[in-house]
Formats: structure tokens, C-alpha cells, sequence
């Protein structure tokens, strides 16, 4: 009876500081002290706690990811070339990469990363949840998603299109030959929206079948359930590796839309999103300069002041992004540049052979143009 | 730590109101209701506050806005539309195949649950086989078996299987005759009505004279008749010809144009959920029928009543009893299984609903609108099913 009396006076302290939130909760406590000690001793306690709560999370990602000990990065799991699960337990790609030279740029390390693998559907999600710290999942940057979904985007690293795949045995040369066909699609993806758009504009009828996963629409395709399935132009030429007869398919000339893919950390951190930004022009510029993993020792103590600043022999600019001030240095030294993660993942030597294209140095046609370090 | 003085100050006759059983039990209770309303509180605030700091606005304004996607299947619907518009095509899509799911699984259930039970050994190993298999393996195991190994390894539509009657299966779907109302359909369905009432007044009278007489005044073929004889006569009776035409399906470019098709992904759904459920449901009826005291079986044989009267008239009223509680949580997890629709690519509620909510990144208001969507669909299941399961209880006297 008493035991249970005391729990319960206990219990409705609690209550009160709960409910009244701080402000208020002192004057309750006193008024309960006359009626025993134990409360005396609890609330102290329960006070700071409720305070803690009250307070706003911290927003500083990158103290967090230091703290941590190492990055957490949502990625694709699905698709060879920029995000794949390897039978071994490791993951590849060109999206993958990245998230290793943000691990090397503030750990001086790339293998201090977890790779969290995400589907389209869930990605947003876990990055608004703080559940990965950055998202590099070949995700497109739009307007939407810049402001009501809450993300903020690093610089482009894939400029890409959208993109359709359909049988050679079928005859189609443009999007108007798949009037009244269907067509497989990813649920959550700007593809989804792309394609009706195309259509409406073009006033083709079609039937479309949405799939959760990559490995589900291809399947589907597989057996001819669609008579094309559209994805990024990249991610369909890498998925036609992993069809049975990659030569019995081909990927239509038109391109859909832009698909500008990078990077994208949640909104409000500027500082970690600066990091994340600066991580992809530092690979760019270091491409520019023709630093590489293998001659970036030499470079070290170079006489070009603006070598000197991109690798940290002068200034602080590392520093003023709360990292180390080489940092770029350990990134072409651990991950390369921006050109040798392209080649080791989607050049010439891959199965892939993706042309540089739009992905070309401004220097050379393309569209990678790199903020100066200055 | 208690303090002494409290109790022996206190007389013996007058127990403070702190002390007295009643009161610290209703305390108790508003002191849980309390802290439950606090807790709820303080996840609502911290939701609201996290939702604040990533900039997300609530409410449910963008249900508004233009969708922009375009839907497999379902009610008419455009990519202009809104995406209230869209979220209703997901909901009918999950209707749809949650209703027509629900009969189908009740009757195989109900024939797999008496095999189980049947004498004849053959009968009674296939339904225990199905039950045990089905049971014992996951859903969604099940359901990409449907759809992927089953269905879309049917012939492709060019060399579609063609069944009389103008019936084409490929790995499209099915293509089936379908009648389409014409201009005449419009009076056509006053006989329909007409018809409908005539068959429930019919029924009134018939059961009120059972329950007087003990026997219904004319056989209940009947009711039946009126039901099928009155739209006849209208039909030629209508002008303006015929107000159904039966529109056939024909191969128009990549797929069957006309008719009705069911496609893979409902079919593959539909099949799944009847087949997983019913095995649930065969294992209720079963059980149902055990219940009933073997006495009532051999009472009524010693009647004379045949195999048949005797399920009919003894067993299942007795049995329904038992079943319809379990019944019921069979039918309502049919309902939301059918949400795994987005494995093999159905527009159902949750897959539409997470094409919304990745295009507008309002997952906490799209996620409330898909838990409020279940659980009014669900509830409403439950009372059915309840007011159903208050009629058909003993009345115990």
C-alpha cells in the first residue's frame, strides 16, 4: 500500500514536469516536497532531461560524422557502375566513390564509410531523418526537391538524360512507335514524371507498370511484360550488361530530359554541404591541374600558388570548412580525381564505355567547370 | 525513506483520501491518462519541431497540385489531375482487389476447410498439402512466384492462348469479352430496379409467412425468377435495341484493344492473396466445424437428415459461430496485405501513395492519409462483420 502510494506520488511529479514542460515544473516540485523525500531526489534528474529534449538537435552534421568516427552514405546497391553490391560484401561504382573521398577529405581515410543502401522510394526519407548523413544515389537535382522535400544539392558529378531501352526484334525508332506499348518504370524517381510528361506533350496513349526496385523493372522487361523500360540513359546502358543479351537491346537516340545527378545533403547545414560541395570540386580542379593518385606526392610544395592552395601549402582554405587543410590532397591521394574515378567506373576500360559527353572538362566541351580554390 | 509520522498520526476510522482504494484507483487512472497524453504530446511537438527545422511545411494543401504521373490502371484518370485524384485511383485499385479478394478466399477457404475434414483420403492430403504449403511460406515469397514465375512466363501476346469465347491469356493479361452499355442501357435498368424490388418484396412476404406457418407460402424459386424474368422481358421490351453489347477483344498494335483485360499485376495480386488467405480461412472453418459437439452430427443422422442437410442445416449454423471472430482478422489482414501490390508493380493505395509523397516529400502527411485510409477500410470490415457475428449468435435463453 505505501510502496505503491510513494510510486505513484512519484509518478505524478513525473507527469506534471512532463506535461508543464519546464517553466512551471520547479514551483510543483516544491509544493510535493512536504509530502516526501523521494521526490526531492528525482527531480533534478527528470528536469535537466526535459530540458535536453526541449532542445533543438544540433545541426552541425560534420562535428557529428567526426565524432561518429566515420560517414554514413546512402547509396544504390542496384546499379553496376555507380552503386553496386559486389558478391563479395563490398560496394563499387562511381557514386560510391564519392562517398569514400568525403571519408578520406575528413578522415584522411575512404574506408571510413558505411555504406547504407536505399531504394528510390526510401532515400529522402532517410536523408530528412538524419539516418545518412549524404545522399550520392544517382538522385536528380529539381526545384521540388531543392525546397518542399527539404534536400540541399552539392555540384552535379553525372550529367545525365533520361533515357528509353527497348528490343531490336520490335522495330522502334522513336518514343511515337511505342504509341499504345508499355513501358516498365521505378516508383519515386523523376522518371515516373518525365515519361508522362513526354507523352502528354506528344499526346501518345500508353500503359505503364511501376515497380519498386531496378532488379523488378528489368525483370519485367526480361520477360516482356514492357515493351521498354526508361531510366537514366547510364543506368540503362549499365543494366544492359546484366541482361542475358545485351546485343538484342538497344537504348533510343531521344533523350528525355536533363537528369543532373550529385550529391545531396539535408537542408539547413550549410556547413556540410560546403564540405560535400568543395570535396567534388577539389576532384574537378585536380583533374584540371592533372593531379592524379599516382603524381600527387610530386605536387606537394608545387611553385603554382593555386596548386599550393588546392593540395594546402598555403592558406587555410581547408581549415575554414572545418577540415584538415590538405584535405583535398587526401583525396586524390586515396579516391583520385574527378577523371580517374570516371575512367575506373564507366570509361573505356569498363564494360560500360561511357563516353565523357557532357561529363568532359569545360576545358575539353563538356560541362565540369570547378570553382577556383581561392 | 517513508516518513513514520504520517501513519501513526492517522485515526483508525477516518482513512485519508490519499489512503482510500477508490479514489487512488481513479487517480491512477487519470495519472496514466495523463502521462499518455503527455508522451503523445511531447513525439507530436518533437514531429512538428523536426518538421519545422527541415523546412517541410505541414498540411495537406499539396493534395491540390497537379499529380503529373500517369497510373497503370483504375478509375479515369490523367496526369493532370490532382493528386487527391491520384490517391482516390489507389484506394478503388485497393477496394477492388481487397473485395473481390475477400469472396474468392471466403469460398475456397470454405471448400479447403471441409476437404480437410472429408473422409476421402485424397481429398483430405490435397487440402492439408495446400494448407501447410501456403501457410508456412511468406506472402511476398508467394507473390513474386505468381508474378514473376507464373504469370509472366505465359505466352507473349502475339502467340497468346486463345480459349473460346474470344478469351486471349498472354503474359498481358487476360483479354475477356466484356458487355458495354449502350443508349438504351439508361431505361433498361428501371426493369433492373424494378426487378430487385419485386425480388425483396417477394422475399418479405416469403419469410414472413415461414415465420407464421412455419413453411414459406410458395417456394423461393421464385424470387429468383422475378429477378431474372423481369430484366428479359425489358430487355426486348426496351427501345432502341440491345443495351448491353458484348465488345471483344482484339490484338490492335502491342496488346489486346476491347473487352475487359485483367492484368498481371491484379491477377498475380488477387491470386496471391486469395490463395494465402484462404489456406488461413480452411484452417478457421475446420476448426468451427470441430467445435460442434459430435453429438449434433450423429443427432441429426439419426434423423435422417443426408450428408449435405446436415453440414447445411446442423453443422455450419453452429460452426458460424466459432468462425466469423477469427474470420474477420483473416479478412482484415487480406485487406492489408494487399499493400505488398507494390512488389509486383499494382497501382494499389500504397504504392500510389509513395510515388505522392517521393514527389512532394510530405512523407508524415501522405503516411497519416495511407493509416487513415486502412484503418477507416479496416474498421469498417470489423463492424460488418461484427453487426453480422451479434445476428448469428445464440440467443441464450
Amino acid at each position: 500500500m505505501k510502496h505503491s502510494y510513494y510510486t505513484f506520488v512519484g509518478l505524478m511529479v513525473l507527469i506534471v514536469l512532463l506535461a508543464a514542460c519546464a517553466p512551471a515544473a520547479p514551483q510543483v516540485v516544491e509544493k510535493q516536497v512536504e509530502v516526501t523525500r523521494i521526490v526531492e531526489k528525482e527531480v533534478p534528474v527528470e528536469v535537466t532531461r526535459v530540458v535536453e529534449v526541449a532542445a533543438p538537435p544540433a545541426a552541425a552534421k560534420l562535428e557529428t560524422v567526426k565524432k561518429r568516427g566515420y560517414l554514413i552514405c546512402g547509396c544504390n546497391n542496384a546499379l553496376p557502375g555507380f552503386g553496386y553490391l559486389e558478391p563479395d560484401g563490398s560496394y563499387s561504382g562511381f557514386d560510391v566513390e564519392f562517398c569514400r573521398a568525403i571519408a578520406a577529405a575528413i578522415f584522411n581515410d575512404p574506408t571510413k564509410v558505411e555504406f547504407r543502401p536505399l531504394t528510390a522510394k526510401e532515400r529522402f526519407t532517410a536523408l530528412q531523418t538524419g539516418e545518412v548523413d549524404v545522399l550520392i544515389r544517382n538522385t536528380t537535382w529539381t526545384l521540388s526537391r531543392d525546397t518542399s522535400v527539404g534536400l540541399d544539392f552539392a555540384p552535379t558529378t553525372f550529367y545525365d538524360g533520361q533515357g528509353i531501352m527497348v528490343r531490336k526484334a520490335d522495330n522502334i525508332t522513336s518514343l511515337e512507335d511505342l504509341r499504345g506499348g508499355t513501358i516498365c518504370v521505378t516508383a519515386g524517381t523523376t522518371t515516373e514524371m518525365n515519361l508522362a510528361d513526354q507523352m502528354r506533350k506528344r499526346g501518345i496513349e500508353y500503359n505503364h507498370v511501376v515497380f519498386e526496385t531496378y532488379d523488378e523493372v528489368v525483370a519485367a522487361y526480361e520477360d516482356e511484360r514492357c515493351d521498354a523500360m526508361t531510366m537514366d540513359r547510364s543506368g540503362l546502358a549499365s543494366r544492359r550488361t546484366t541482361l542475358a543479351k545485351p546485343e538484342d537491346h538497344v537504348i533510343l537516340p531521344e533523350v528525355l530530359s536533363k537528369e543532373p545527378l550529385g550529391p545531396a545533403t539535408m537542408h539547413g547545414d550549410n556547413q556540410w554541404n560546403d564540405v560535400v560541395s568543395w570535396v567534388v570540386y577539389g576532384m574537378i580542379n585536380a583533374e584540371e591541374f592533372g593531379i592524379t593518385s599516382a603524381n600527387v606526392d610530386d605536387f606537394l610544395g608545387s611553385e603554382d600558388p593555386e596548386i599550393r592552395r588546392l593540395l594546402g601549402d598555403e592558406g587555410d582554405l581547408g581549415v575554414g570548412l572545418g577540415l584538415d587543410n590538405r584535405f583535398v590532397y587526401y583525396v586524390i591521394k586515396h579516391v583520385g580525381n574527378y577523371g580517374e574515378v570516371y575512367d575506373r567506373n564507366l570509361g573505356p576500360g569498363t564494360v560500360f564505355n561511357l563516353d565523357r559527353g557532357l561529363n568532359a572538362l569545360w576545358t575539353k566541351g563538356g560541362l565540369l567547370y570547378a570553382i577556383p580554390f581561392r | 525513506m517513508a516518513p513514520k509520522s504520517s501513519v501513526s498520526t492517522i485515526s483508525s476510522r477516518v482513512v485519508p483520501f490519499w489512503r482510500d482504494v477508490r479514489v487512488i484507483r481513479i487517480l491512477s487512472q487519470v495519472a496514466f491518462a495523463i502521462l499518455v497524453a503527455a508522451v503523445a504530446g511531447l513525439l507530436y511537438s518533437n514531429m512538428k519541431r523536426g518538421l519545422e527545422t527541415r523546412g517541410l511545411s505541414g498540411g495537406f494543401d499539396f493534395l491540390r497540385l497537379e499529380a503529373g504521373f500517369q497510373i497503370g490502371e483504375g478509375i479515369a484518370y490523367d496526369p493532370s489531375d490532382s493528386y487527391a485524384r491520384a490517391f482516390l485511383v489507389g484506394i478503388v485499385n485497393t477496394l477492388r482487389v481487397t473485395i473481390v479478394g475477400i469472396i474468392l478466399a471466403t469460398i475456397l477457404g470454405v471448400v479447403m476447410g471441409v476437404a480437410r475434414l472429408s473422409t476421402n483420403w485424397l481429398v483430405n492430403k490435397i487440402a492439408a498439402v495446400y494448407v501447410e504449403l501456403i501457410r508456412n511460406t511468406p506472402l511476398l515469397v508467394q507473390l513474386f512466384v505468381w508474378y514473376f514465375a507464373i504469370i509472366l512466363k505465359l505466352p507473349r501476346v502475339k502467340e497468346s492462348i486463345v480459349l473460346p469465347g474470344s478469351i486471349f491469356i498472354s503474359n498481358r493479361g487476360m483479354a475477356l469479352p466484356w458487355p458495354v452499355p449502350t443508349a438504351s442501357f439508361r431505361p433498361w435498368s428501371y426493369w433492373l430496379a424494378a426487378a430487385a424490388a419485386v425480388a425483396v418484396g417477394l422475399g418479405i412476404v416469403c419469410a414472413r409467412g415461414e415465420r407464421r406457418r412455419g413453411r414459406p407460402p410458395f417456394s423461393r424459386l421464385w424470387i429468383g425468377a422475378a429477378f431474372v424474368i423481369l430484366p428479359f422481358l425489358g430487355w426486348f421490351l426496351t427501345p432502341g435495341g440491345s443495351p448491353l453489347l458484348l465488345n471483344k477483344p482484339a490484338l490492335q498494335g502491342w496488346n489486346y484493344q476491347g473487352g475487359l483485360t485483367l492484368t498481371p499485376e491484379f491477377t498475380a495480386l488477387l491470386l496471391g492473396l486469395v490463395v494465402y488467405t484462404g489456406a488461413f480461412i480452411a484452417e478457421v472453418v475446420r476448426a468451427g466445424i470441430q467445435a460442434v459437439p459430435r453429438g449434433q452430427i450423429e443427432a441429426a443422422r439419426a434423423m435422417g437428415l443426408t450428408e449435405g442437410q446436415t453440414l447445411r442445416l446442423v453443422i455450419f449454423p453452429q460452426a458460424l459461430r466459432v468462425i466469423i471472430p477469427p474470420l474477420t482478422s483473416q479478412y482484415l489482414n487480406l485487406a492489408k496485405n494487399s499493400s505488398l501490390a507494390i512488389a509486383i508493380g499494382f497501382p494499389d493505395l500504397f504504392n500510389v501513395a509513395g510515388t505522392i509523397f517521393n514527389q512532394t516529400g510530405q512523407a508524415v502527411q501522405v503516411i497519416a492519409l495511407i493509416m487513415a485510409s486502412y484503418l477507416s477500410m479496416s474498421l469498417f470490415t470489423s463492424l460488418l462483420m461484427n453487426l453480422y457475428n451479434r445476428r448469428i449468435q445464440l440467443v441464450e435463453r
